[in-house]
Parts: structure tokens; C-alpha cells; sequence
């Protein structure tokens, strides 16, 4: 029995090789299918909210297609909360931090990947140390710390301790360690020094591994929520995150929520990350699977 | 005369050539602020640990482990840790499962594999508010699409959130779909690194699928099963901005973790050295945890 439907699978195959593809391959298909849909679905429901009136919101079922779509959500949403200083302090912040963090991090992976110096492991090891210290439990601390430099309500608050990661410092050491040392000597020999060899051939060369720890550091940063949310206090140094809980929290008053305003908002404050995402998928997948570690 | 001349032998490196002190200048910029905001806190949080302070006074009071026993008998510590350890529960095997199952299917001759990973990941990336903000609306009670989904099969609705019975597990789907994600791209990896030969002399010697799997992809899948465990459990156990974002620890403190307990009494009872004390319990368990997925990083199969 097998041996004739495999034979018969055969015969398929050679006059209709595609078809038999879709043929062995439709369950996966279908798990796949439903799989996306679970994932990608509440980002459409997100986006649909976002283009309704309030009373289609509480609409059973719901509209996937509002009509007729309410772009004016998204103009409203902005102008309600002071969300455009909100995105460019986000903006800001995440570009200070990622230059920092690639700075720091080539400077030192520099370092710790071509010289030789006493000290090397111990403080190669301090520092990878400090990634297995969770960022988000050490709060504690670091805001009486920030409270003692006088630094809380600042922009000093939401960058500096940032400024520097060890999953950067290991990535880019890593990724340096596999460039051939005969291009250290064939510099040197051409009076090359050690600072100019790393700014003119080094890092032109480390474009990938630089691109993972600038795109890592600018989502983390981008996302990060309860660490600004606790050290300022004004309105005008909020970032995105922290001024759409607020406004949520505010629009969530009274017996109704403004959920299209929500929406609209969060849909909005996507657009970075959803455009580094697109651009820099490819980096991604790869700098997660070879870190092994949560950036 | 040329004794004299000969620096202590420790600071050598410092004067031997001009270049020697080069490589520290090139460390220094990063490893200040580590230390400074990763090393010094961790110190002072020892030491805060072992005092009495409300984060206002000036005085700290020295008051040795009583912090630490006090741990050992409050119900409350006692309560975050079983919710925390039933959303661990709950939540990792349930996203290893998930994630391999992902990683299999992704890992065939199928068309748009890249676009499948593309979409399966992209929860990982968006920030907790949106991710909380979305499902809150999922969630509801009245109007939300999981109860509507319950009706059409005729069950009767849940209150989600707002049930004590279904916070904590409702807060375990969100996680779940925003993590497995994750997971399924490192165990991709991991499946790529295993060699076809292997497979297709099983299925040459009789073995059908089920049995490819078991006793050879999931044998040597070990190492990166092992670290995707240790990942998903240390991050359960930080689960935090999930918590303060939808619930806030209720109903009834269904939801109160750990790190929310930890925050409560930093932030909202001013406890500092009590809560410096609970970073530390929980600290020491995480550090044995993450000993454990350093011990297999170099294991690990898919660096070749």
C-alpha cells in the first residue's frame, strides 16, 4: 500500500512538481496561516479601532473595515496630549544612547578583541558580569544614585546610565576577533597608528556586528517604559511610552475610553519601530540568535 | 644607577611605552558607566539591604539580616513568589512548546518562510505599553474579541482582568504571544546547525517522522532547549511593566509579582532597605539561573 501511493506520489511529482509541493506542504501551510493571523490580528484590530467613531468601537462583532475610515483620530489624538515633544525627546534620548553605546562599545571591544594589556580577562570578565545583573531590578539603587548626582528631572537621567552596554561590548569583540590580525600588521608597518587603524579599517569593516548594537540599543531604548516613567517628573522630558500611559490613563476617565484616540496614538508612536523592523530585519533574527542573550 | 631608574615592578605597564596606558583609555569610557550604574548599585543595594530607610531622612539605620528574616515569614513576599512561580509556569513551557513547534514548520521547504518569521517575531519588538494597550481592549469584559470568541462556541463570558481566577492567566497569553516569538527564531537557529545526513539515513532506515524527531532533532536540539528554558525563566521572573500596565497586581493581589512587590515597598511604602533586600533574594536567584545558561553558551550548536 505505501510503496503504491508512494509510487503514485512519484509519477505526481514529475508532472506536476508544484503541485505536489502545495500538496505535502498544506497543514504546515494552514498552522502557519493561523499562527499569523493570532499574531498579526490584534495589530489590525489595533489600527482598526484607531479609524472608528467611539460608538462602532463597542460594536458586536466588530467591523474589521471601518466606514468610513476616521483619519481625523490621528490628528485629534496628537493634539491632545503634547505627544509631539513626547516623540522628539524619545528621538533624542534613543540617538544618545545608541551613539553612546556603539562609541563605548567598539572603543572598548577595540580594546579587549587587539591589545594586549594586564587586566584584560579580569575586566572583560567584570563586564560581562554585568549583563547577567538585570537593568530593571537594580532601580532601585540607581534612582537613589541619580537622586545623590542630582540628576532626577533631567535629560542626564534618561541617557547616561545607558551610555554603555556589555552586550554591545561582547558582540562587537566577537565580531572583531574575526578579522584578520595580518591586517593590524600590514597597517602598523605603513606607520598606521592604533587609532587610525580602528577609525579608518576597523570599523568600516564591522558594519554588521555596528548595525546590530545600534538597532538593539535604539528599540530597548525606545521601548523602555518604567525607567523614565520614574526618574522625571515633568511633562516636557516625558518619552513616547511614558506619555501615551499617561495619556491612556487619562483618556480612561468617565464611563468612556477614547479608545480611537488610543489606538491612534500607539499606532503612532509604532512608526520607528516598525521602519527599523522592515529595514533591518535581516540584523535582527541574526544579532538575537547569535547573542543567545536579551538585549 | 640603573636600579633607580626602575620603575616598581606593578606599574611597569604604565611606563614601558608610551602605548601601554592606550588600552585602558579605549575601556574606561564603558566601563565607568557599568560600574557606575551596574557594580556600585549592586553594592549599595547590599548595604541598604541591612539597614532601615524610608528614601527621605537622612538616617539609615543599621539593622544587620532583620530585613532578610522579615522576608522569610511576610505572606505577602510569600504570595508575589507563588504568583511568580505560577506565571513561570504557566508561561514557560507552554512558550517552548510553542516556539519549537514554530521553528519545525518554519524549518521546511515552504514558500514566505521569511515572511512567517517576519510575523511571528514582530510581537518581541513592540513596546509592552502598545502590547498592554491592545490587549486590554482584547480582554474586555463587554466589548472584548476573546469573549466574543467565547460566545460563538457557547461559553459563557469571562471577566478576565478584573476575575482573580483568570488575571494571572490571562496576563500568561498576552506574554506568551508577545514572547514565543523569541524563542522560535533561537530555536531556528538551533535547527539549522543539526545535519540533514542524520535524518535522512533515519528515514532511509524505516523511521517515520515522529520518531526523526524524537530521537534525533530533539536529542541534539538539548543545548538550545536547555538555554531557551533558562531565557524564558529568567525573564518570567522580572515580570514587572506587564503587571503595572494592566492590573496593577490585582484583583485581590492575583497579579502581584515579585519585582511589583519589590516596587510597592521601594516606591509606594518607602521601605528601601526591605525592598533592597528583596532585589537581593531575588538577585540570587536569578544569578544561579543565568550561571547555568553561561555554562551552555559555549556548548551551544549554532556558532558553527
Amino acid at each position: 500500500m505505501k510503496v503504491v501511493s508512494l509510487t503514485m506520489i512519484r509519477t505526481l511529482t514529475r508532472a506536476f512538481p508544484r503541485a505536489r509541493r502545495m500538496c505535502s506542504f498544506w497543514p504546515i501551510y494552514l498552522l502557519l496561516i493561523l499562527g499569523t493571523i493570532i499574531v498579526i490580528g490584534p495589530f489590525v484590530w489595533m489600527v482598526s479601532t484607531s479609524l472608528k467613531n467611539l460608538q462602532d468601537v463597542y460594536q458586536i462583532p466588530p467591523d474589521l473595515i471601518p466606514n468610513p475610515p476616521l483619519w481625523r483620530n490621528y490628528g485629534i489624538a496628537w493634539e491632545a496630549a503634547a505627544f509631539s515633544r513626547y516623540f522628539l525627546n524619545s528621538v533624542v534620548v534613543a540617538v544618545v544612547v545608541t551613539l553612546g553605546q556603539v562609541i563605548t562599545g567598539s572603543l572598548a571591544a577595540y580594546a579587549f578583541a587587539r591589545m594586549r594589556f594586564s587586566g584584560r580577562q579580569a575586566l572583560f570578565y567584570i563586564i560581562l558580569g554585568t549583563m547577567m545583573v538585570p537593568r530593571e531590578i537594580l532601580l532601585v539603587p540607581n534612582y537613589v544614585i541619580l537622586k545623590w548626582l542630582g540628576w532626577l528631572n533631567t535629560y542626564l537621567a534618561l541617557t547616561v546610565p545607558f551610555l554603555a552596554s556589555a552586550f554591545g561590548i561582547f558582540v562587537l569583540r566577537q565580531y572583531f576577533m574575526t578579522i584578520p590580525q595580518e591586517l593590524d600588521d600590514a597597517a602598523k608597518i605603513d606607520g598606521c597608528g592604533s587609532l587610525r587603524f580602528f577609525l579608518s579599517i576597523l570599523l568600516p569593516l564591522s558594519k554588521p556586528a555596528l548595525v546590530v548594537v545600534a538597532v538593539f540599543a535604539f528599540l530597548a531604548n525606545w521601548n523602555s517604559y518604567i525607567w523614565p516613567l520614574i526618574v522625571t517628573r515633568d511633562d516636557a522630558l516625558r518619552t513616547i511610552q511614558v506619555g501615551l500611559g499617561a495619556f491612556r490613563e487619562a483618556q480612561s476617565f468617565g464611563s468612556t475610553t477614547e479608545w480611537p484616540l488610543i489606538m491612534a496614538a500607539s499606532t503612532t508612536s509604532l512608526i520607528p519601530v516598525l521602519l527599523i523592523y522592515a529595514f533591518g530585519q535581516r540584523w535582527f533574527t541574526q544579532g538575537y540568535a547569535l547573542s543567545g542573550i536579551k538585549g | 644607577m640603573a636600579a633607580r631608574l626602575e620603575p616598581a615592578k606593578h606599574f611597569r605597564w604604565l611606563t614601558k611605552t608610551p602605548g601601554a596606558i592606550a588600552p585602558y583609555l579605549y575601556v574606561l569610557p564603558a566601563l565607568s558607566v557599568l560600574v557606575l550604574f551596574t557594580l556600585v548599585p549592586l553594592a549599595y543595594t547590599f548595604y541598604l539591604s541591612t539597614t532601615s530607610w524610608d528614601l527621605i531622612s537622612p538616617a539609615k539605620h543599621f539593622v544587620g539580616a532583620a530585613n532578610y528574616q522579615r522576608l522569610l515569614q511576610d505572606q505577602r513576599f510569600g504570595q508575589a513568589f507563588w504568583n511568580t512561580s505560577c506565571f513561570a509556569a504557566g508561561t514557560v513551557p507552554t512558550q517552548i512548546a510553542l516556539a519549537l513547534g514554530a521553528a519545525l514548520l518554519l524549518n521546511t521547504q515552504i514558500r514566505l518562510r521569511g515572511l512567517f518569521r517576519a510575523a511571528f517575531f514582530l510581537p518581541v519588538i513592540i513596546p509592552i505599553m502598545v502590547v498592554t494597550t491592545v490587549w486590554l481592549f482584547i480582554f474586555s469584559p463587554s466589548f472584548g474579541i476573546l469573549n466574543y470568541l467565547l460566545g460563538l462556541v457557547g461559553l459563557p463570558p469571562l471577566g478576565w482582568l478584573s476575575d482573580p481566577h483568570w488575571a494571572l492567566p490571562a496576563l500568561m497569553i498576552m506574554t506568551i504571544w508577545k514572547n514565543f516569538g523569541y524563542h522560535t527564531v533561537i530555536f531556528l537557529a538551533g535547527l539549522q546547525g543539526i545535519p540533514l545526513e542524520l535524518l535522512e539515513a533515519a528515514y532511509i532506515d524505516g523511521a517515520n517522522r515522529w520518531q526523526g524527531f524524537w530521537k534525533i532533532t530533539f536529542p541534539l536540539l538539548g543545548p538550545t532547549t536547555f538555554l531557551v528554558l533558562i531565557m524564558s525563566l529568567i525573564g518570567s521572573f522580572q515580570v514587572y511593566e506587564t503587571v503595572v500596565l494592566t492590573t496593577n497586581g490585582g484583583p485581590a493581589g492575583a497579579t502581584t509579582v515579585i519585582v511589583f512587590e519589590l516596587y510597592q515597598n521601594a516606591f509606594v511604602f518607602f521601605n528601601m532597605g526591605y525592598a533592597a533586600a528583596m532585589t537581593y533574594v531575588l538577585l540570587a536567584f536569578l544569578f544561579v539561573l543565568t550561571l547555568l545558561q553561561f555554562r551552555t553558551i559555549g556548548t551551544r550548536i549554532y556558532y558553527s
